[in-house]
């Protein structure tokens, strides 16, 4: 038996656009099979996973919160991989934005008078932070041509051990009981509330701009052009002149500081102090989002909702039908992967052919 | 007296180490083969779980090791069948696979939390594992150790001293021309992507039922991307990988003993450091490489459709 592989001359929008969908329905299925196989129903499974969270304004706001790092970081990401570079460290990216921004808010904790400026200086920090550590394995590829995969993945394990550090030590609250988390920030250094009395938080509305902004750069200026060209073809992007070195640091840039951007706003937003962690892996659940959103900013928009409603519904199921939250985890690297096969589908017809040689 | 204490650090080096050269062993024939495999990490933490598992419930360290195996040869032959049989996107479908990984070990892991077992037992041989000094280090290890070094002195037979051996490095740097030879690109590919997931199912298993040895989340805390580390470091060769997984082993027990002393840097700063060791490691490298050119397999990581 023989599997064949026969490029497909046009590739149609409408099986670009629904071939995340149907992955996304097989994963359902799967992961339907999983939870029947670990004695739950999977219909009750289905509604606290997927019906329960869209159902009450309190989790509609959650999964904004949680929707709105994921498309941040992932939108960035988006740049780089359309390049074909490999930035796998937006979470320590994030971790470091968030822990720069947060530096800000404590050394200003307690100041008199104008204090306007302080939360614009915290979002500029984490970002300029972010980009800065995501220029250290650019920097490595372009110079010494170390691979950027395993140079920005180490670098998350190293900014969760300096944020741990600094959580504990130099930035401790003082008066905070030996508590390991530093003082709660003051209202100048928080990110306003969008209802009263609610959670949801501005942080939502910087993470949509960006998204849009990201959308035009990528799709309509000679910049993104040069990115997705460096990507598809290489050897043409280095006949037309496009430098390659150039566009390597200005995409992890551009994913550094959307995921240090991300941190600072989950600090500033949603956490309000630093702690020892700040992300439930959003560095690397995003790296999921972009593949679904098809490494297109509005594409990537839909998949941070449809994450986030499982993250949120999988934090329910915990609680109520006793599922693991690993089992979340798992149905979204099973998501990836059959995102992955299912774009195969779109570029090639996939044959079996029976009886031939391999 | 001095000289029991070298033996018994020198057993610990060699107990870091030996994850590392199992896993990276694998992964270095995947990647001789062409296949860049980012899932180490994932096939890793399954075979741990998988593997203390089988063992708690058939009571043999055996029977683990070989569930540990079939773990990370079950999660290899997905990614073999996304990267190798439908050419999808091999850094993707990797860290896809790294991430169902964890996943999956919490879920098979969550009843085997705080289990403890007896670790793997010791090769003990009358009189030669009482020799003073050396005895212990060098006929006193569990099963595991010498399975490693059994791995490195086959690999490096296989890839240099066998037909297969020279067919396989063949078409790692160079797909069409071993498939307008008539060679079977895709089945030697997805074999040696079998053989990688192999290497760290077993690597997984070694960790829960010799090093620790018990279960916990997330256990192999990197060693799966290190291990992706040290074949770079290794300029693909499998004598290098031993020695830099001994490196890398001394550096993790210099840690471990540093924060057991406690000697006034920050605990965060020696965790770090294994991390931040290879970073270097890998600039070091290519420092050196400036001279010699790339040593990396030519098609690495590149897809292959073979046109009819």
């Amino acid at each position: 038996m023989r599997l064949d592989l026969v490029p497909r001359g046009r590739r149609s929008a409408l099986s670009a656009a629904l071939s995340p969908a149907l992955a996304f329905l097989a994963a359902v299925l799967v992961g339907g099979i999983a939870v029947a196989l670990m004695g739950v129903s999977p219909a009750a499974a289905f509604t606290v996973y997927f019906v329960a969270p869209l159902s009450d304004l309190w989790s509609l706001q959650e999964i904004a919160l949680k929707a709105a790092p994921l498309a941040l970081i992932a939108t960035g990401l988006a740049f780089c991989y359309r390049a074909n570079l490999w930035n796998i460290g937006a979470e320590g990216q994030f971790v470091v934005g968030g822990l720069a921004g947060g530096i800000i808010a404590i050394a200003t904790h307690g100041t008199e008078g104008a204090t306007f400026w302080i939360l614009p200086a915290m979002l500029l920090t984490g970002t300029l932070a972010g980009l800065a550590y995501a220029m250290i394995p650019a920097l490595l590829r372009v110079k010494l041509g170390v691979s950027e995969i395993l140079t920005s993945l180490m670098l998350v394990y190293v900014a969760e051990l300096l944020l741990d550090y600094m959580a504990r030590g130099p930035l401790r609250d003082p008066a905070g009981y030996n508590f390991p988390q530093s003082v709660t920030f003051d209202d100048a250094a928080r990110l306003p509330y969008l209802m009263e009395g609610d959670t949801l938080h501005a942080g939502v509305l910087v993470a949509l701009a960006a998204v849009l902004l990201a959308a035009l750069v990528l799709g309509r200026s000679l910049f993104g052009f040069e990115m997705r060209l460096v990507g598809a073809s290489p050897r043409a992007a280095r006949f037309a002149g496009f430098g390659e070195a150039r566009l390597t640091l200005m995409a992890f840039a551009i994913s550094g500081g959307a995921a240090g951007l991300a941190g600072i706003v989950e600090v500033a937003g949603k956490i309000g102090q630093l702690q020892p962690t700040i992300s439930p892996g959003y560095g690397f659940t995003a790296i999921i989002v972009a593949f679904l959103g098809r490494l297109s900013p509005v594409g990537i928009l839909l998949a941070a909702l449809v994450i986030a409603v499982t993250t949120i519904g999988g934090e329910a199921a915990q609680i109520d039908l006793r599922l693991p939250l690993d089992l979340t985890r798992a149905f979204q690297g099973l998501l990836l992967g059959l995102v992955l096969a299912a774009d195969v589908f779109t570029r090639f017809k996939v044959r079996l052919v029976p009886g031939a040689a391999r | 007296m001095s000289l029991d204490l070298i033996q018994m650090v020198l057993a610990t080096v060699l107990a870091a180490a030996t994850p590392l050269v199992i896993a990276a062993l694998g992964e270095l024939v995947t990647e001789r083969a062409g296949v860049l495999n980012l899932g180490v990490e994932g096939m890793m933490v399954c075979g741990a779980a998988i593997g203390f598992a089988a063992a708690v419930e058939s009571g043999s360290t055996l029977v683990g090791a070989l569930a540990g195996i079939g773990a990370g040869m079950a999660l290899s032959a997905l990614f073999g069948l996304l990267t190798v049989g439908l050419a999808a996107n091999q850094v993707a479908s990797g860290l896809a696979l790294t991430i169902l990984g964890l996943g999956l070990s919490g879920l098979v892991g969550a009843g085997y939390v705080g289990l403890k077992r007896e670790p793997a037992p010791h090769l003990h041989l009358p009189v030669l594992s009482d020799l003073p000094g050396i005895g212990r280090l060098v006929f006193g290890q569990d099963g595991f150790v010498y399975a490693g070094i059994a791995l490195a002195i086959g690999v490096s037979w296989f890839l240099w001293r066998t037909r297969g051996g020279l067919i396989l490095r063949a078409i790692g740097d160079d797909h069409t021309a071993t498939h307008s030879l008539g060679l079977s690109v895709r089945g030697v590919r997805f074999l040696a992507v079998l053989f990688g997931g192999a290497c760290a199912g077993l690597a997984g298993a070694y960790l829960s039922l010799a090093y620790t040895p018990f279960w916990a989340p997330a256990m192999t805390a990197g060693r799966g991307w290190i291990a992706l580390a040290l074949v770079v470091f290794a300029s693909w060769r499998p004598a290098r990988v031993v020695g830099g997984a001994i490196l890398f082993g001394g550096a993790t027990v210099l840690q471990l003993h540093a924060q057991a002393s406690g000697i006034g840097l920050p605990g965060q700063l020696l965790s770090a450091l294994p991390y931040l060791a290879t970073i270097l490691a890998l600039v070091l490298l290519s420092l050196g490489r400036r001279r010699g050119g790339s040593q990396a397999p030519a098609a690495l990581g590149r897809d292959f459709t073979p046109h009819r």
